[in-house]
Parts: C-alpha cells; sequence; structure tokens
C-alpha cells in the first residue's frame, strides 16, 4: 500500500487514489487527419515496463486533481510526484 | 491428570489455579498460562489429529504458530466454532471445548487410516493424474474429494463476535519481544522514537525469559533473570506502546503492516461478552525492525512423524515454561549444540533423558561438556534410522554414519523411549522481510537464508538475521539498532556475556536409513503428508523449478505454509539436482504470517454496513406503498408496486397500460445530474456528445449519446441549457460517477484551456417523473400558473417555476414515449412534491410505476438503456442511431474510432427488433440467435438484451443485438432454448406510435 504525496494535499495513502494508465499520452489535436495506425497508436499501444515508468494518478478520494507519478514498477518506489502539464522531473 | 508429568517450581503457569476443558468429548484439566498443547502434554496426550492423505497418528510437534499436527476445532457452536486453529497457540481457558480434525469416527480409530497401507498407490500428484478422466467422470470424483478434502469444519452460521480495525502511526515499529526485539524497543523508545513493540505470545522475552542455564549468562546474572530486568525498564518508558498477543500478518510496501491483537481469545466465555474479539491494526511505521527470531527444524528420517516426536526447543519450553513433562524416558536426536540445552533442563528437572543421538563425529563446546558433565550418553556420528509405536512413540532404531553420511553402518541399536526431541537446526523468520518484498542471501555454513537487500526503510535483527549465539546477538543487534535509528546509544556495550559456541556443524537434509529410500517414510511437510520420496518423485518426473515441486507435491501448502518444510525440501532438491541451495531460490512467503480469521479481515464492515446504501427522498413513500426494490449500483430503486397478491409480471402489465392509458409516476432521482457551468460549457458539450450543442437555445433539452475514444457507446443521457453558460447534464444512473470522472479527467488533463466548472448534484435534487396522456392536466393542477400549451412549453424543453414557493426545474422530456414531464426540486422537497402529484393525480388513477414498467415502456418505444442493450462493444452506428453523430463537428470523443477499420466491417452487430412468431412467447434476455438449427457448430449470430410482454401491444416484444442486423429486416431466424427453439423475425426497433403522435397527446 503505498504512500503518495498528492502535490495538492501531502501525504496520503494509496486507498484515496485511482491510477489512470501511462502518463504524457496527448491526444492529438487533428485526429481525423490520422490514419488508422498513428490513431491506434494514440488509442491502444501502452508501456509495460520493468523500471521507472511515468504515470497518471488521481486524487480521487480526496482533491480529485489528476497529476502524474514517477514510479519504479519492480520495487514500487515513487521518485517523483509533479502537477498535470509540468515536465517530469527525471527521465 | 497424571501429576507425575509436571514440575511444581515453575513460574509461568499458575497451578493454583486449575481449569477444566473438553477435549474430544472428555473433561480434562489444566493450569492458567497452558497452551491446549501444554495441557493436553502434561494429560499424556500426544495423539491430537491424523495427517490429511494417509490419515496416519499425529501428535503435537512444536510450541508455535510453526505447529503442523496440532491444529484442532474449537468450539461447537453452529456460529462461533473455529476449525483449524493451533493448538500450542491456544491459551486455556475455562470452559474450552476442542476436537480432533481430519478423523472420522475419532482420532483412535479413524477409518481413513486404510490410506496409510495404500499409500503406496497414492503418490505426489495422486489426484491430478487420476481424476484426470473420463472428464464427464468428474461430477463424482469432485463428490468425494470435497469430502476428503479440508481440515476442520466452517461455521455454518453468522459470526456473533465482534472484530475491528484500527490505525496505528509510529516512529519505529519493533515486531518481536524476544532478546533483540527488547533491545530495539528501549533504545528507539527512550531516544524519543515512538515505538510500537507487538508479540505474537502473551508475555515478552522470547525463549530467554525462561532460559536458565550455566552457559548463558550476562553480566553474572542467568540470561532469564536479565532479561527480566530489561522488561521491567519497558514499561516505564513513555514513548513505547507494547502489543502482545499481537501478530504481525503482513508487511506491505512503504512500511505498511497489518497486525492482529487477540484480545478475548484467553479469556473464558463469560468474560468475553460484548467485548471485541481481535483487532487489526493497520500499521504505518517510519521505520520497522524485525526481530522474528529463528525456529527450529525438524530431522527427516524414516517414521519421523510418530506423536511423541517433538521439536527439542519445544520439549524445552514445555519443561522449563510450561513445567511439562513431554515423556519420562526421553531420547533427543540431533544435529547442532542445541539439543543439550534440552538436555540439560530435562536432567535439572529430574527427567530422565536416554541418550542424545547426535550426527557429527564429536564436538566440545561449553554446552555438551556440561551435559557430559551431567552423564548424559552421546551416540556421536550415529542417526535413528526408524521408529516404532503406532499411536506413540515406543522406541528408536539408532546406526552409526558412513564417514560421508550418505549411508549407516555396523550394528543397529534399539532403544526404547516414551518420547523423541529432533534438533535440525535453526531457520530464521524471514517471513516479513520477504512479504515487503526483500531479497533473500544464502549463507551456507548454516543452511540458512538471511535478509539481503531491501528497498523499505527497516533491519532484521537478532536470530532472524543469523545470530544464533548470545554474545552474537547482544552485540550485533545493539549495533545495528544504533547505525539505524541514528543513536549512540551505550546500554549493551561493556556487558559480560558467557554463551556457549557451537564449534562443529554438519547437516544432512536426508538422513540415510538401512532400508532403501522407497520402503522409508521420510516426512517433510507434516500437515500435507509430502515425503521425501515425493520430492524425488517430482525431480524424476522433470520438475525442475522450486516453485513447481511445491505445487505437484504440495510441500509448504497447508495452512503452516510450510514454516517447518520449506528450508528440507529445498536441501533436498539442492542435493539431488545437484545445484547450491542459494542459485535454487526459495518459494515465495506470502500474508498472512499466520492464517486470520475472517471475521479480523472485514473487521466492521459486515451486514448493512457492508457497502453504502443509497436510497432517495421518496424512499419511505415507496417503503409504504409496499414497493419491491431492486438494487441498482449502490442505489434502492422501487423496482415494482404489487397490488395485493399481485406477482412481478401482473403488477407490470398493470402499470404499464396505467402509464399509457392515463398517468404514471416515476421517481427518477437516482440519475446521475451534473451541473456544469463557465463560459466554454457548450465547447466542452460539443466535445463530448457525437451530437452538436452551440445551437443549442436557452430553455430547450437535448438528448447526448457519450462515447469513449475507441467509439463505444458509453453513457447517455438528457442534458438541460439553463441559462448561456449553465447547463443540467443527466446520465445514467449506474455511470453517474463514472461519467463525471471522466469529464474532469478531459478538463484537467486534455483540455485544460477550457473555462468549465462540474459538480455533481445527483443528491442534491430529487427528480418526480410524471407521464400519460393526463400528465399535463396533473401538472397543471400542481403549478397552476404555468403555461403548458405545446407552443409555450414544447416536447424537450425546460421551465423555472415555483411550487409552494420553492423554486423547482419542470423538463418536458420522455423516456416513455408518452406526454411527460420531470420535476426538479431540492431533495427535501421531493417526498411532498411526490405525495402532492400523486393527490393530483388520483382522479385520473395515476399509478407509480418502477424500474421494471419504466424498461418494458421504453424498450416500446425501442429507446435503448446503455449498459444493457450496448456492452462496450457497440457504436452509435451498431445501435442504428446514425443521426445522433454530428457531420459537422471536426471532433469529439470517440469520432475518428468510428471509422477504424474495426468499427466499419462489414459483419457487425446491429440492434434490432425481435418479435416471436407465437406472440405471447417471451424470449428470454441473453439468449443467443441463430439462422440454422440443423448444422453443428451453430454460428452464433447475436442476443437478446432486452424482451417483455408488452400490454399496450398485446404481444411479446424484444430488442436483440445481430450480426449484420441492419440488413436483415423481415428475416426469420431461431433462438434456440433447451427444450424447444422459438422462431422470430427481426423488426424495426421502435414497436410502438413510430410517428410519435403520443408525445403531444
Amino acid at each position: 500500500m503505498f504512500l503518495i504525496n498528492c502535490p495538492y494535499c501531502g501525504e496520503r495513502d494509496q486507498s484515496e487514489f485511482t491510477a489512470g494508465g501511462e502518463a504524457h499520452i496527448v491526444r492529438p489535436k487533428q485526429p481525423t487527419e490520422l490514419s488508422d495506425d498513428q490513431w491506434a497508436e494514440f488509442l491502444f499501444m501502452r508501456k509495460n515496463i520493468k523500471g521507472v515508468q511515468l504515470e497518471r494518478w488521481n486524487h480521487a478520494h480526496g482533491c480529485r486533481k489528476w497529476f502524474n507519478m514517477a514510479r519504479d514498477t519492480s520495487n514500487d518506489r515513487i521518485h517523483a510526484v509533479y502537477k498535470m502539464g509540468e515536465k517530469p522531473p527525471i527521465k | 491428570m497424571s501429576e507425575n508429568l509436571r514440575i511444581t517450581n515453575n513460574k509461568f503457569v499458575d497451578q493454583t489455579t486449575r481449569i477444566s476443558f473438553k477435549f474430544d468429548g472428555k473433561i480434562l484439566y489444566g493450569f492458567k498460562g497452558d497452551t491446549l498443547a501444554s495441557a493436553l502434554l502434561a494429560n499424556n496426550i500426544h495423539l491430537v489429529g491424523r495427517s490429511f492423505k494417509y490419515h496416519r497418528p499425529r501428535g503435537i510437534m512444536a510450541c508455535g504458530s510453526e505447529e503442523p499436527n496440532a491444529i484442532v476445532q474449537v468450539g461447537n457452536d453452529a456460529s462461533m466454532t473455529e476449525p483449524n486453529t493451533r493448538a500450542t497457540e491456544i491459551e486455556l481457558y475455562e470452559g474450552l471445548e476442542a476436537s480432533s480434525q481430519n478423523c472420522w469416527p475419532s482420532v483412535n480409530f479413524d477409518i481413513g487410516a486404510v490410506n496409510n497401507f495404500f499409500s503406496p498407490l497414492i503418490p505426489a500428484a495422486f489426484y491430478y493424474k487420476t481424476f484426470m478422466w473420463p472428464a464427464n467422470f468428474w461430477k463424482l470424483y469432485e463428490y468425494f474429494i470435497r469430502k476428503s478434502a479440508g481440515l476442520g469444519k466452517s461455521p455454518t452460521e453468522p459470526d456473533k463476535d465482534i472484530y475491528d480495525h484500527r490505525y496505528l502511526h509510529c516512529d519505529v515499529l519493533v515486531v518481536g519481544g524476544g532478546v533483540s526485539g527488547i533491545m530495539a524497543a528501549k533504545t528507539a523508545a527512550k531516544n524519543n522514537l515512538n515505538t510500537l513493540l507487538i508479540d505474537d505470545k502473551n508475555i515478552l522475552g522470547g525463549s530467554t525469559i525462561y532460559q536458565k542455564n550455566e552457559c548463558f549468562k550476562i553480566n553474572n546474572f542467568y540470561s532469564n533473570e536479565w532479561i527480566k530486568k530489561e522488561i521491567e525498564t519497558l514499561n516505564s518508558l513513555k514513548n513505547l506502546i507494547i502489543k502482545t498477543r499481537t501478530s504481525l500478518a503482513a508487511y506491505h510496501s512503504y512500511n505498511y503492516l497489518l497486525a492482529r491483537e487477540n484480545l478475548t481469545d484467553h479469556l473464558n466465555l463469560n468474560e468475553r461478552k460484548n467485548k471485541i474479539r481481535q483487532r487489526l491494526w493497520k500499521i504505518r511505521a517510519k521505520k520497522v525492525i524485525i526481530a522474528t527470531g529463528a525456529m527450529e527444524r525438524p530431522l527427516i528420517f524414516n517414521n519421523n512423524d510418530r506423536p511423541g516426536i517433538i521439536l527439542s526447543s519445544s520439549i524445552k519450553k514445555y519443561i522449563d515454561y510450561y513445567g511439562v513433562k513431554c515423556g519420562q524416558k526421553i531420547s533427543l536426536f540431533t544435529n547442532n549444540d542445541s539439543a543439550y540445552e534440552t538436555a540439560i533442563s530435562l536432567n535439572n528437572s529430574g527427567v530422565n533423558v536416554n541418550s542424545v543421538v547426535d550426527i557429527r563425529d564429536k564436538t566440545n563446546s561449553l554446552i555438551v561438556k556440561q551435559a557430559e558433565k551431567l552423564g548424559i550418553k552421546i551416540h556421536w556420528k550415529s542417526t535413528v534410522v526408524n521408529t516404532s509405536g503406532y499411536k506413540k512413540i515406543n522406541s528408536i532404531e539408532i546406526m552409526k554414519l558412513s564417514d560421508d553420511g550418505t549411508a549407516v553402518v555396523e550394528k543397529k541399536i534399539k532403544e526404547e523411549c516414551d518420547c523423541l526431541g529432533i534438533a535440525g537446526g535453526w531457520t530464521p523468520r524471514v517471513h516479513l522481510f520477504t512479504q515487503s518484498g526483500g531479497k533473500l542471501k544464502f549463507r551456507d555454513e548454516d543452511n540458512v537464508f538471511l535478509p539481503d537487500k531491501s528497498e523499505l526503510d527497516q533491519i532484521s535483527i537478532g536470530s532472524c538475521n543469523g545470530d544464533f549465539e548470545l554474545d552474537e546477538i547482544i552485540r550485533n543487534s545493539a549495533n545495528s539498532i544504533n547505525k539505524f535509528l541514528n543513536l549512540n546509544n551505550n546500554d549493551y556495550e561493556n556487558l559480560e556475556i558467557i554463551s556457549s559456541k557451537e564449534i562443529d556443524k554438519k547437516n544432512i537434509w536426508l538422513l540415510p536409513s538401512d532400508k532403501p529410500l522407497g520402503k522409508t517414510k521420510p516426512f517433510l511437510d507434516f500437515q500435507n503428508d509430502s515425503t521425501a520420496n515425493d520430492i524425488k518423485l517430482a525431480l524424476r518426473e522433470g520438475f525442475k523449478s522450486i516453485e513447481h515441486v511445491k505445487r505437484y507435491t504440495t510441500t509448504g501448502m497447508a495452512t503452516d505454509q510450510g514454516k517447518l518444510s520449506n528450508m528440507h525440501a529445498l536441501g533436498i532438491i539442492a542435493e539431488t539436482a545437484g545445484v547450491k541451495m542459494g542459485e535454487l531460490g526459495t518459494t515465495t512467503f506470502r500474508p498472512p504470517y499466520t492464517p486470520l480469521t475472517f471475521g479480523a479481515i472485514v473487521g466492521r464492515n459486515v451486514g448493512e454496513f457492508f457497502d453504502i446504501t443509497r436510497r432517495t427522498p421518496m424512499h419511505d413513500w415507496h417503503v409504504e406503498n409496499k414497493a419491491k426494490f431492486e438494487n441498482v449500483g449502490q442505489w434502492k430503486r422501487a423496482w415494482y408496486y404489487p397490488i395485493d397478491n399481485e406477482n412481478m409480471h401482473e403488477a407490470v402489465q398493470r402499470e404499464s397500460k396505467a402509464a399509457r392509458d392515463s398517468a404514471g409516476i416515476l421517481d427518477a432521482s437516482t440519475l446521475g445530474k451534473i451541473d456544469i457551468q463557465g463560459s466554454d460549457a457548450s465547447e466542452f458539450l460539443n466535445r463530448v456528445y457525437t451530437n452538436a450543442w452551440s445551437k443549442l437555445e436557452i430553455g430547450k433539452c437535448r438528448y447526448g449519446l457519450m462515447l469513449n475514444e475507441d467509439g463505444m457507446v458509453y453513457d447517455d443521457g438528457v442534458t438541460t441549457r439553463l441559462s448561456e453558460n449553465h447547463y443540467l447534464m443527466t446520465t445514467t444512473t449506474g455511470g453517474a460517477a463514472n461519467v463525471l470522472s471522466k469529464l474532469e479527467d478531459y478538463l484537467q488533463t486534455e483540455w485544460p484551456e477550457l473555462d468549465v466548472y462540474l459538480t455533481s448534484v445527483t443528491d442534491h435534487y430529487g427528480t418526480v417523473s410524471i407521464c400519460g396522456p393526463n400528465s399535463k392536466k396533473i401538472l397543471s393542477k400542481i403549478i397552476p400558473d404555468l403555461d403548458l400549451s405545446d407552443k409555450d412549453f414544447p416536447h424537450m424543453s425546460f421551465k423555472n417555476a415555483l411550487i409552494d414557493n420553492i423554486k423547482c426545474r419542470v423538463m418536458r422530456i420522455s423516456f416513455t414515449g408518452e406526454h411527460s414531464y420531470e420535476i426538479n426540486i431540492q431533495s427535501s422537497y421531493a417526498k411532498s412534491v411526490w405525495e402532492k402529484c400523486f393527490e393530483a393525480g388520483k382522479e385520473f388513477n395515476i399509478t407509480p410505476y418502477g424500474t421494471e414498467t419504466m424498461h418494458l415502456l421504453r424498450a416500446e418505444k425501442g429507446f435503448i438503456i446503455a449498459g444493457q442493450d450496448t456492452d462496450g462493444t457497440m457504436t452509435p452506428v451498431d445501435l442504428q442511431m446514425d443521426w445522433i453523430i454530428s457531420k459537422k463537428k471536426y471532433d469529439f470523443i470517440g469520432k475518428r474510432s468510428l471509422y477504424r477499420s474495426d468499427t466499419i466491417r462489414k459483419d457487425r452487430k446491429q440492434l434490432v427488433g425481435l418479435l416471436t412468431d407465437d406472440p405471447k412467447e417471451i424470449l428470454e434476455e441473453g439468449a443467443q440467435i441463430v439462422a440454422e438449427t440443423n448444422k453443428q457448430p451453430i454460428e452464433m449470430l447475436g442476443h437478446v438484451t432486452s424482451s417483455y410482454f408488452s400490454p399496450n401491444l398485446n404481444k411479446s416484444i424484444a430488442l436483440a443485438i445481430v450480426k449484420n442486423g441492419k440488413k436483415l429486416k423481415g428475416q426469420k431466424l431461431f433462438v434456440p432454448m433447451k427444450n424447444k427453439t422459438i422462431n422470430v423475425t427481426i423488426t424495426d426497433t421502435v414497436f410502438l406510435d413510430k410517428e410519435n403522435k403520443r408525445l403531444n397527446a
């Protein structure tokens, strides 16, 4: 059970949050101009890496804000938490 | 009680307080402070259960949570009886009733024991291999397997006990109250750290609290005296919470731990009343110190499972702590020094030790010398090759080991005994460490797995970290604690410690016998009855991974999770396969460390607290009017309102007819309501719905369909434009929370530039829906000054109004196809408005209807229910709702997906209407639809999604999704059922009033 440092509320138990999958997948501005393959890349293709992964989280039972998190999937260590729109603090 | 099995000079058991209890129906006596196991041993009862597979007699083997055999059923109350509890952990209380498990008719005469004679026929994976074929015999097999599987009996009635959950935050959590744990707790608390110390026993001190031996002294005190003083200082520390009878169940990431505290299990039944039985502590610790100690291993030799064969350290605890002799003529069998501590303790208490059988050549450690001085006989370089005695051990056979330890030599010596202590070395309790994700390393010289790397802020100290000698434990623990807590505590420096050192080490995982292996029964896992032979068989059959061998042989898979058996299994595999143990790795230790009751897991979340129940403001009215309710998500919704003895079908037919003939009233409060405000509200709706919203006039309503990005229908509902920048969106009842989350997600992450604010107002407004040809007349009675003319208040529009000076919103919208209105009013007034409508409608026979009638009425009109007629694979085109997709909008959620290669496939399924040839035949929802009935396999074209008997059309109607259904209108198809095949015809989805005349009737 993680302890997540919500950028708006501070440290909270994981049970207050929901996970939203891989972060930094931008919805294309002109979907109609994309080929099936390009659209599928946005729609379906997600990474599943062992190591530090950037992912979206929502403080669903708190401030309801979405934010991003850099988490190592191999040991669940959270390396960084940052607001939507901000660049990931680590690569 | 056989008096001669108790010694009297004992401080831990109160021999002045006698306690009576029942075991297998027989009344017995013990003392306060006993466990069930110690009391049984004092009564000379060793045989307490039968083994799982072969039904061999089994006795008490240990004295703590690792006990594999003495698992008993406690209590016989249908709601409170508890199976699979360890007799070694049950504190004796007045009135305790316990019984043996897995035996019939009794533990002394067990019919299942014939399995023992057939055991060559029941090797590892016998069940997997035997019950494979013929496949249709499984039903028969299952019955018998289920009967013979399982150990105790589950309670048949709900648990009456109270359980509780609590949170606890601390700076330092110390798990285990032995020497190192006490040192850690004292050091931490003295230095102003909020500290929690937990131990699963009723008192602190571990095995040191009863260690009174010349070979283990600190500052000239016996170690038991020293630790007693340490415990006394603990009690004066302010920052320390001590929880005994508390077992750490699970260690999760981020130092989140679960511990179960037993609060009443040691009390007699009267004292327990109205008290919480167990509490599950949810602990968040900044730092964790694991000091869980080590447990003794058995030795693996032929017939090592007889009652009376007990771990040597447990015999020591029974004599030193409980004052109970496990036998009068005890033999000991060991590969290390610790059996000599037992020998000395027994000797000091006047128990005759026959001999110590030691597999080592000879050793001269302090403790061995002391044993020799006491005249204890030692068989060096020897092994036990067999034991005798069916229900209790009565003799052992001893032989010399060959130089390489792989065979036995010379003459067999027979030794009579009534108890055999076995000491196979020590296994550090690393379970918690590995649960938390820590990795282990292997230390060859002691054959132990030890904590290595961990991601968390935690350390292991003491014997769970591989320190087995008293001086090592104290010195290394003191250093580790200081380093870990960043302190300079010097309480434990310069202690004068006497500690016997083990000099010679020798280990043989599977001891040789004079018989071939196949003729012997060297048990590894006592609870699941797997032997060394089973492990070897698995290896011969090609299993290599320890995880596979474990599952194939079931070694380590019993309720004790192989606490005693795992190391030997690994050792034998490594030896047989010729690999190093460190390379082999271990199986995974999973929580809980010891079994948890369901009660402790569930806590207070039982009965009505299991889940939230949401009720509408009119709920009480529905109850008074005898509504039947259905659960829709967390909501209780009125389902139908039976009158007299009506069944559901009759009630729904009556309600449906009344709604179309005159007037019906529905509680629509559960529909999700989202208040949308902001200068970009219209643009936002344009992006989330498939149709266009910019041109919707103020005061008008519009139906919208919401898709996922994959183009599939997600939710639907009517949205009303209340003012220029203010909308009220409705969603399906079940989808409300998800829709809000999804919209919030887009607003926050994709379109942060939009000026839009969303507020859930589902609970803030109650909604009364009145429909039918007389609905207009009813509404005009309630709000007389409202112009209800079609011109001024047409279908799909909204007006603000006042009812008794209370503001409300009236929408003229319809989910039934009838002329109808929905009144939204602040929840606290909703019930009175409902009653007002009902009163006003009485002259028109206004009929309350529930969700079932609502579904029927909308099906007559072919309106979909998202989630019933759609299932996440339906696009608006599949629903034949092409009209709702805006051609002009550049983009909306899911638009691009509507022409993916998959969504434009020619053979997709589409929503269609179905009529049965026999108008009385009602289809089953979910029934499959086929074109041919003779061919096998039949191609499934689709299935029925909604089906009703329409009283207004006097025939059965259904909606279905059918492959290529759009082009099949008029086609005859079949719905094959169990006993018959129903003929159907594909039709349009709208069955009633295609011209929408009734909307303005």
